[in-house]
């Protein structure tokens, strides 16, 4: 209860940090944004000084900056985004349309880390020390260094100029998926493999650990019965940790690859200074965060009764 | 934590870390001191050309020198890296050791701030503090400040109110010793080596951000010299010159590996 409490609060600050950050964009955009606003409602053609001051007076943009900065909060918290300054539709509809995309591969992405990462970091784990455990921490050492966006272009260069294997760019087909998963799975691999492979090395070095064996478990069965539950819930608290990572890679990545998601529309959303899209995805990302890891605090209590920390 | 003393010491990583910082912070120094050269000045009659004596490197798109490009964009992005480090590690310091200091509300609120700032995705961050702020290198230097506190709070709090619970602490306050005391012999040792390899990651983590942005051509704006940028400017020559794309992304990679080397184990 007290984890959901401190979660719930967590989500209502993000809100107001969003709201706040946004608010300070919209105020610094050039030029007047009364005008950019009745363009975004009424269609670039339409607009008129009547137009502009209905919008000016309506949000309280000519006046002093906090009533305006309350009813922007206001908006924020009924969950009125308002409507895009580009293309004019309800930013919910925007979002929503974009978010299936991006949730196709950010889950592409995970999965895919999570088959590469923690086997090998339990293969490590259970040695530690020897050659693969060195090999692996070699590797996973330089993997970290390469940043998501490097990644990408590493693998457009080798996969799809080079090899012409896979499509560059593009979205639509099993295919596309290939590419930018990778890009975003190599770099969460190697943290997850090492994290992996710490945790299995503490769980196998416990007592109780030995006195499965010492009982005649075999060597699979006490993996089995006795490790993998213990190494999963450092696992899965770093995955929450790593939504971030995520996100930000799928930012990048979008805009790399032109996938039609809530990165690449973000991007393009700050570029065109299209503060309530920019306002409706940083609020949708924030509370994606925060709602990832009330799942997964509620996940890892289940899993470890004993009660973290 | 428990990873953290788990894994093994690796002074050997963080030699070979400095080493790889040291050579790439020569090579950004002296080289134009060595050959100097103009790293904006274009010759379309060199476009693409191999190395010369006066570009070791060869040339870019434009003729222009790519070593002295590439030796100004290794100056430009681990500055502002450093700058919003230093904001950020001095701010997280300051207000870790008030929050572990006052406790109640002065606390909580800090760390209320803390959690939410962490929720959000810090490129996201970053992208709208340069939408705020007027000049692409102190938009970089003021979102990056803004993102990286939290880290050296969270670690500043952490350790301090462990420290300020301890006998050692305790004794020292009976025994009359003041606050700037027990802060240069008890604090600061502890938290000094965390904050060591916080800064190195943090610093990572500035460089990926200013490269990344300026890949997807949100960050810096040509014809500044800056690694993500060169990226993407040579991209489209990948197969005329793939060596003048070759040279910004290995130089990239061997800054990032340097500073993780440096930072050594986990990120806390």
């Amino acid at each position: 209860m007290n984890i959901l409490l401190s979660r719930l609060v967590q989500a209502a600050t993000v809100a107001v940090l969003v709201g706040a950050a946004t608010f300070a964009m919209m105020r610094n955009l050039p030029g007047d944004a009364a005008w950019r606003i009745a363009a975004g409602r009424y269609g670039y053609d339409n607009v008129n000084a009547a137009a502009a001051e209905a919008v000016r007076s309506e949000l309280g943009l000519g006046g002093h900056w906090f009533p305006a900065f309350l009813q922007w909060m206001g908006n924020l918290f009924r969950l009125d985004f308002g409507v895009s300054l580009v293309s004019g539709q309800p930013v919910i509809h925007e979002i929503a349309h974009q978010l299936g995309a991006s949730l196709w591969l950010a889950l592409a992405a995970v999965g895919l880390s999570l088959l590469i990462g923690p086997p090998l970091g339990i293969i490590a784990g259970l040695r530690p020390g020897g050659l693969f455990d060195r090999a692996l921490l070699v590797v996973s050492t330089a993997l970290k260094a390469v940043p998501q966006f490097l990644m990408a272009l590493i693998l457009i260069l080798l996969l799809s100029v080079q090899l012409g294997w896979l499509p560059a760019a593009g979205y639509g087909q099993p295919r596309h998926f290939i590419l930018p998963a990778l890009a975003l799975a190599l770099g969460l691999a190697a943290v997850n493999a090492r994290i992996t492979r710490d945790a299995m090395a503490s769980v196998a070095a416990q007592p109780f650990y030995a006195f499965a064996q010492w009982k005649g478990l075999s060597r699979t069965q006490v993996l089995w019965r006795h490790g993998l539950r213990n190494v999963s819930v450092p696992l899965l608290t770093y995955l929450g940790l790593q939504f971030v990572l995520l996100v930000e890679g799928v930012v990048v990545i979008e805009s790399i690859v032109g996938w039609p998601g809530i990165g690449h529309a973000l991007v393009h959303a700050v570029f065109a200074r299209d503060v309530p899209m920019v306002q409706g995805t940083a609020l949708l990302l924030g509370l994606g965060f925060v709602l990832v890891n009330a799942l997964i605090d509620l996940l890892a209590a289940r899993i470890d009764p004993r009660g973290v920390q | 934590m428990r990873t953290a003393i788990l894994s093994r010491p690796q002074p050997m990583g963080r030699i070979i870390g400095a080493a790889i910082l040291a050579v790439i912070a020569g090579f950004a120094l002296l080289g134009p001191v060595l050959v100097p050269g103009d790293p904006f000045a274009q010759s379309l009659m060199k476009s693409l050309a191999g190395p010369d004596a006066a570009a070791p490197f060869g040339h870019d798109h434009l003729g222009r020198s790519l070593f002295h490009r590439l030796a100004y964009a290794l100056r430009l992005s681990p500055l502002i890296a450093l700058a919003a480090v230093a904001t950020a590690a001095s701010a997280g310091l300051v207000l870790g050791m008030l929050a572990a200091l006052r406790g109640g509300w002065t606390e909580r609120v800090l760390v209320i701030l803390a959690d939410a700032l962490l929720a959000l995705p810090g490129l996201l961050m970053v992208l709208i503090v340069l939408a705020i702020m007027p000049g692409t290198a102190t938009g970089f230097w003021a979102g990056l400040s803004l993102v990286l506190w939290v880290e050296f709070f969270r670690l500043t709090r952490a350790t301090a109110r462990a420290t300020l619970a301890s006998p050692a602490v305790q004794a020292a306050k009976l025994l009359g010793f003041g606050w700037s005391y027990i802060f240069r012999t008890h604090l600061w040792p502890e938290i000094a080596p965390l904050m060591l390899t916080a800064a190195a990651f943090g610093t990572a983590t500035a460089i990926m951000a200013i490269a990344a942005l300026g890949f997807v051509s949100v960050g810096m704006r040509a014809p500044t010299p800056e690694l993500g940028l060169m990226m993407v400017e040579l991209l489209p020559y990948w197969r005329e010159a793939p060596m003048a794309l070759l040279t910004p992304v290995i130089a990239t990679f061997a800054l990032l590996l340097g500073l993780t080397l440096l930072a050594g184990g986990h990120k806390p």
